[in-house]
């Protein structure tokens, strides 16, 4: 199993998810962050008083998924979010050593 | 439909014919209509000072406390706007048990005496020496409403570090030892101020600037520099947690401000109507003033500076708005916007102090602009002075009369030596009864928490 984690454009997030479902895929947890990589930040100017805001709010999607499946994913989810300017974010890709369903213990690929 | 029409025309003929066999009723003396027309004109001036208290009062909640509690960080949005409401409680028992009487009882020429203290003669009889068409009552709650504002107006100063209980004790002291002696010489009979009421140096101020507003901002100034900038100000980042709430706030202050003003006529007449529409053209041109001067100077137009220009220039037009003509209201709102705007943005950081909304840059900068431009554009066409012989006496420099922006600058100069020296006094008062500043620890945490116990936004309740 591999987790899926992608760090998106706020606004990229209803693509992505129409994306997602469209091949299949029907858990995932969404969390509103902030961050920068290269990007950097923007000028914010309050009464003359300059603020360089570093922090960009984003989206973090992660999902687990079966390895066999894991490119497709990638590719699906990297096709809607690219606008192709710089910004766009990051996926990362883990191992997972495990799953378990809480409600009946369920464990590994059917689990998730 | 017909029918019906026919019907009730028949029996209005009826009314009609039963009325001409009455007994024609003897026509109504003189002395039989006078009071009758006092009791209308009473009736229509209440209705409008009722209106007008409660405007004045919507300024401070939730106006002033919206405007001030957007611009602060989140774990202060309720410390900040409960220092506004918790005037609308003291404020209004102090003026209740002998604020009033102070301001406006008798006295001599810098303070009142206690003849109305606890409401004593206070009733549904008008006061004639102040506003002879409305109860006392009316005009006693319209002016608590002033007392209120005004030293919420100051919290901005020292906003998101203040002890609660310090604010408190300050805010009592300061109306006891500045409001109260400002209000009586400016208003008050006798005052020595007062332009109406036979003071020796009569300053125009129609509805507060100097009384309200230049002593306030320049109490905000004192506060600032004596308690010292806040925690890591200017280096750490303190953007406004929601312009939103900001926004709401001012516009309900412009909304307000016509209570302020117009109400300041203390009637439902034209001079009402002519304060109304100063003081909508001096709130325009100001936030028009301010918006073009931080366009060209961040090539951005921003809300914020919008909407503190148009408190800027409601502030600037307050002592001139029951005194000028409508275009002069424009040019004294676009003044106010540009000055104000450099007092914010340039003059602050060029001396570092930390008035943290900016209520000096705006009340006392744009107070002491406007009651200097008072001076220079009063006219006797819209307010007319009477000297001993009754006749309109000319007013300010537009009707040749120089002599009053020399009048206008001694009525400054009194309100920021009150100002100054008075809140000097009473903040090392404070500082040594209850102490000033909260701990470090407690202004890390916020107001919300370390004074309140409560927080202003529970997402995940």
């Amino acid at each position: 199993m591999k987790k899926i984690e992608a760090i998106i454009q706020p606004f990229k997030l209803e693509e992505v998810k129409e994306a997602l479902k469209a091949i299949g895929i029907d858990g995932m947890t969404v969390t509103e962050v902030r961050g920068h990589g290269r990007q950097k930040g923007h000028k914010e100017v309050y009464r003359g008083q300059e603020y360089q805001v570093d922090l960009l709010p984003k989206m973090k999607v992660e999902m687990v998924v079966p390895d066999a499946r894991s490119e497709e994913v990638i590719s699906a989810l990297s096709t809607a979010a690219r606008t192709g300017k710089i910004g766009d974010g990051k996926i990362f890709v883990y191992e997972v050593a495990e799953a378990i369903r809480i409600r009946n213990d369920e464990r590994g690929e059917s689990a998730l | 439909m017909k029918k019906i029409l026919s019907a009730s025309s028949l029996a209005a003929l009826g009314a009609i014919s039963l009325l001409a066999q009455a007994p024609p009723a003897a026509p109504p003396t003189v002395a039989d209509l006078v009071p009758k027309i006092a009791a209308a004109q009473s009736a229509g001036d209440n209705a409008w000072m009722l209106a007008s208290c409660a405007l004045v009062l919507l300024m401070t909640g939730p106006g002033l406390a919206l405007f001030y509690g957007g611009l602060v960080r989140k774990k202060n949005v309720l410390g900040t706007m409960m220092q506004s409401f918790i005037l609308m409680v003291i404020a209004t028992i102090m003026w209740a048990l002998f604020g009033y009487s102070l301001s406006f009882g008798d006295g001599n020429a810098f303070i009142g005496d206690m003849r109305f203290a606890m409401m004593n003669g206070v009733g549904m009889e008008p006061n004639t020496d102040y506003a002879a068409t409305i109860p006392h009552l009316t005009w006693m709650a319209f002016q608590m409403m002033f007392a209120i504002i005004t030293p919420a107006l100051i919290t901005g100063a020292f906003a998101e570090r203040m002890k609660f209980s310090a604010m408190v004790l300050f805010t009592i002291l300061w109306s006891l030892l500045i409001y109260y002696p400002m209000a009586h010489m400016v208003w008050g009979k006798g005052g020595m101020l007062n332009a109406f009421l036979g003071g020796t140096v009569p300053c125009l101020d129609f509805a507060g600037g100097t009384v309200v507003h230049i002593t306030s901002g320049v109490s905000a100034l004192i506060c600032a520099v004596v308690m010292g900038k806040r925690l890591g100000y200017p280096k750490e980042p303190m953007r406004p947690h929601s312009l939103v709430l900001s926004f709401i706030g001012a516009c309900l202050l412009w909304f307000g401000w016509f209570g302020f003003n117009a109400g300041s006529a203390l009637a439902a007449n034209g001079l009402a109507s002519s304060a109304f529409v100063a003081t909508h053209f001096g709130a325009a041109a100001a936030a028009l003033g301010w918006i073009l001067a931080e366009w060209f100077q961040h090539g951005k137009p921003s809300i914020l500076g919008g909407i503190s220009g148009c408190v800027a220039g409601l502030v600037a037009i307050t002592p001139a708005s029951g005194f000028v003509k409508p275009m002069p209201a424009l040019i004294i709102g676009f003044a106010a916007g540009i000055v104000c705007y450099f007092a914010v943005v340039k003059v602050k950081a060029m001396f570092g102090y930390d008035d943290s909304l900016d209520a000096f840059g705006v009340h006392g900068v744009g107070g002491t602009l406007g009651a200097i431009l008072t001076g220079v554009f009063a006219t006797k066409e819209v307010n007319a002075l009477k000297d001993a012989a009754g006749n309109a006496i000319n007013t300010g420099l537009v009707d040749g009369n120089g002599g009053q922006v020399v009048n206008q600058i001694i009525g400054v100069a009194i309100s920021w030596g009150i100002a100054i020296v008075g809140s000097f006094i009473i903040l090392k008062i404070v500082d040594v009864v209850v102490g000033l500043r909260v701990t470090s620890e407690q202004e890390t945490m916020g107001l919300d928490l370390s004074m309140h116990g409560e927080e202003g936004y529970n997402l995940e309740a």
